[in-house]
């Protein structure tokens, strides 16, 4: 499995007053089992870069191929990538409309035809795997709490038992211990499924603690594509283009100028840590 | 003297089964004392469901107690007589800047409050310059709120407020829905209105790096003030505000691993210059 | 594609037009509405056309945000110059095939029907491009305002209503956000019969309204926190008063109106429906 954009265009409205270019000539492959982090600002481009990847929008010019086929080709089953490529919008938990928890998770596997059964064996798979607690499997979904809600949204789209998961923003809105909760349990999520996941965010310190791979779109271009390190590098361009490298990879820099002895490299605090400790000795 | 006032506060609501009888009481807010030196910058720290905002809505009378008691300004909010009077002494800024944004026309939401406490047409124009200028928004004085971004929808709401020359501002989680520049932009819109006018403020926010200038944090969690002190104490307790589901700005937590490791660091750190600083001095 | 209907959107630019009494803008419109159904003359249409072409431009709103919001009506516009073509017998024969016969009279009236249906909605969509919903609103309220003398809630009706305008947008995005979320779970809203069709509406309509309620409850707070408390003891910001410039206004469509009413007197009175 792998996702391959070859110079996807896409125009909002073109020839009218209210025209723009929301994508412009993106090329990138994302492959099995990647845990990739797409950042950008409002307006970068990021949602509508991820709703290609689904086929909910169509590109205005360029390509996408899903394991190597065209999505644009003629009679190609848009359901069926749908539902190998789920796709968790943000604040999810306002899709919710079923009278219990365990229904609205069954809605995406009995859309793709299954039975009964087996929709609710799948539903019960994906609660656990989102860490949602069965007591609650027959309450109202409206009736819980804001953390709770968004578990259950994403159960919703991991139910249809996708190969590729794209959250955009999975964390808006959620405390601080929620937005750890969440991301924690999506990282386990890859690492127990091998499946491929894609995080779209806009708060750097979140992604640099996870992914291994970090696109950076700007003005609906793909400004900068690779490992964090890498991508953090170039924090004065981000900058430029109103998003920050982590605080910790600021501290690393300032101390590098003040002339100790450390690799201004690390994005994490246990790293960062490391480096201080080892310029110490 | 104390622009917010609180003794005892106690808020309880209802809890209904299934026919809507009443199966028992959940108390949101349980016995808070609060105090708010008037011209303060307050800030109240908060996981979700901790009752930080249900605190908020006491604070313009929006609930009203069901224990204990509120002053705003002196004004008991108890009292049905004081209600708008409690209003105009503090503006309450809501979290989703859709939902309280009224007018089609920027200008005209900002004048929307004014209007309401029947302020005449020409200082109502006067009021809505100001406040707008203000907030950095006058050149969006004639666009329709939809068409803007989040942080400038906030930027409106904040002005439509301050157009009521109210004496405090409390604010809801005014950024729990923005992105890091909307969030910049609400920030220092509050920042520039605490130097310019001298107005009491009150952030609500599960933020910690918007809290780093108040002058108070407290901390909420199960109805109860938990937590209360400078910034600096409050972050200088990083683990037990963890228990709280809360959290420490980046470089706090970096400090404070670095003082786990043997490194002789302040506690309480809350900026990058001062981390820096303080390796600087070890070495 | 939601986004692009603009009949009912308000084009904010500043113009001889725009700054007019929204009372004179409602009352001009339903004059200018009445006078393209009292008469059907050409020279009545030459009259209505310069009139309204002069209003467009004089407005500074662009002649395609005008057609544009003509898309809607594209259908019922040529059902009826279909109808009208076929259907009105007089006057010479121009055509005759089979069982279709057109004459002269059918092509006079189906354009003239065309253009009164095309300057219909141009005319009202003039006023909504050219006054905010809030001036609309105020307008309507200033005008009914004799109602309330028979304890008709005036004020909050037109509340009411500019409320709904502002939210009609958002609502409308948040359907397309919900629409999409469902299908990316695999919602399918084009197959199947009408019933399955219906139903499949269920995972967007409860959504929708479980938000529309908790955006109503927000709304009311926030109202509520801004004091406001009903149209008693209320300012105004733009209080409606008639100055030199909404007398010129009213003037000059009465005598528009008279114009084109002087005109259709020469010419047999008609009124057609279809």
């Amino acid at each position: 499995m792998s996702i391959a954009l070859e110079h996807v265009n896409y125009i909002y409205s073109p020839g009218t007053a209210y025209e723009k270019r929301a994508l412009n000539d993106i090329s990138l492959e994302i492959g099995q089992g990647q845990f990739v982090g797409i950042i950008g600002h409002t307006g970068s481009g990021k949602s509508t870069l991820i709703q290609h990847l689904n086929g909910l929008m169509k590109a205005t010019s360029g390509d996408i191929l899903y394991d190597g086929q065209s999505i644009y080709a003629e009679g190609y089953d848009m359901r069926k990538l749908r539902s190998q490529v789920g796709l968790v919008f943000q604040y999810p938990e306002h899709q919710l409309f079923e009278v219990d928890v365990i229904s609205d998770v069954c809605f995406g596997p009995k859309n793709q035809g299954l039975s009964e059964e087996e929709s609710e064996k799948n539903a019960r798979e994906a609660l656990e795997l989102v860490g949602f607690p069965e007591k609650y499997y027959k309450q109202s979904p409206f009736e819980l709490s804001g953390g709770q809600k968004r578990r259950v949204a994403i159960a919703g789209v991991l139910a249809m038992k996708p190969k590729v998961l794209i959250l955009d923003e999975p964390t808006a809105g959620l405390d601080p211990k929620g937005r750890d909760e969440i991301l924690d349990q999506i990282a386990k999520l890859h690492k127990e499924t091998g499946m491929t996941v894609v995080l779209v965010s806009h708060s750097m310190e979140d992604v640099a603690r996870y992914v291994d791979r970090i696109i950076v779109m700007n003005k609906g271009e793909k400004m900068l594509d690779s490992t964090p390190k890498e991508v953090f590098r170039h924090y004065k361009e981000l900058e430029e283009v109103g998003l920050a490298a982590p605080q910790v990879t600021y501290v690393m820099h300032d101390l590098k100028d003040r002339g100790f002895d450390v690799s201004p490299d690390a994005t994490t605090i246990e790293e960062a840590a490391d480096e201080i400790m080892r310029s110490f000795i | 003297m104390n622009m917010i006032h609180a003794e005892k506060l106690v808020y309880e609501y209802d809890k209904r089964d299934e026919e809507g009888n009443v199966i028992g009481t959940n108390r949101a807010i349980d016995g808070v004392d609060i105090d708010v030196p008037q011209g303060s910058f307050v800030a109240v720290l908060g996981h979700n469901g901790s009752g930080k905002s249900t605190l908020a809505k006491h604070m313009n009378a929006i609930l009203i107690p069901t224990g204990g008691t509120v002053w705003v300004d002196g004004q008991d909010t108890k009292d049905p007589e004081n209600l708008w009077d409690v209003r105009k002494s503090a503006g309450m800024v809501f979290q989703n800047p859709d939902n309280q944004i009224i007018g089609t026309v920027v200008e005209e939401d900002v004048g929307f409050g004014p209007e309401n406490i029947g302020i005449p047409t020409d200082e109502i124009w006067e009021r809505v310059g100001e406040s707008l200028r203000l907030v950095g928004m006058t050149e969006y004085r004639a666009s329709s709120p939809n068409k803007l971004s989040g942080g400038q929808k906030q930027r409106v709401a904040i002005a439509g407020v301050i157009a009521m020359e109210p004496k405090c501002i409390v604010l809801d989680e005014p950024t729990a829905m923005l992105d890091p520049n909307g969030r910049k932009e609400v920030l220092q819109a509050v920042a520039r209105l605490r130097k310019e006018k001298n107005v009491t403020v009150i952030l609500i926010t599960h933020y910690m790096e918007e809290v780093i200038d108040a002058d108070q944090v407290f901390v909420m969690d199960s109805g109860h003030i938990v937590m209360h002190g400078t910034p600096r104490e409050i972050f200088g307790r990083a683990d037990e505000l963890k228990s709280y589901r809360m959290d420490v700005p980046q470089v706090t937590m970096l400090a404070e691993e670095l003082r786990k490791r043997g490194l002789d660091i302040p506690k309480g750190i809350l900026r990058r210059e001062e981390l820096v600083e303080a390796l600087c001095r070890l070495r | 594609m939601i986004r692009d209907i603009t009949i009912g959107q308000y084009y904010p630019v500043k113009s001889r037009i725009h700054s007019l009494d929204p009372r004179v803008k409602i009352i001009c419109t339903l004059l200018f509405l009445v006078s393209l159904f009292v008469q059907s003359s050409f020279l009545g249409y030459v009259i209505a056309t310069l009139f309204l072409g002069m209003v467009i431009y004089m407005s500074k709103v662009p002649l395609k945000y005008i057609v544009k919001g003509l898309k809607p009506i594209v259908i019922l516009l040529m059902f009826t110059v279909v109808m009208n073509l076929f259907l009105t017998r007089g006057g010479e024969t121009l055509l005759h095939f089979w069982i279709f016969t057109i004459t002269e009279e059918g092509v006079r009236t189906s354009v003239f029907m065309a253009l009164r249906l095309m300057y219909l909605v141009a005319g009202s969509s003039l006023m909504t491009f050219t006054t905010s919903p809030n001036g609309l609103m105020d307008g309507m309220e200033k005008l009914l305002n004799p109602l309330n003398k028979l304890h008709l809630p005036v004020h909050e009706v037109a509340m009411i209503m500019s409320i709904a305008l502002r939210f009609i947008p958002i609502l409308l995005e948040e359907t397309d956000k919900i629409m999409k979320a469902q299908i990316a779970r695999g919602a399918d809203f084009e197959s199947g019969n009408i019933i399955q069709r219906a139903k499949a509406m269920i995972p967007i309509l409860v959504p929708l309204f479980v938000s529309a309620f908790r955006r109503a409850n927000d709304l009311a707070m926030a109202m509520e926190a801004r004091c406001y408390h009903g149209g008693e003891g209320r300012t105004r910001m733009k209080p409606l008063k008639y100055n030199g410039r909404d007398k010129a206004a009213y003037l000059i469509t009465i005598l528009y109106a008279a114009g084109v009413f002087a005109v259709g007197k020469f010419v047999p009175f008609q009124l057609w429906i279809f």
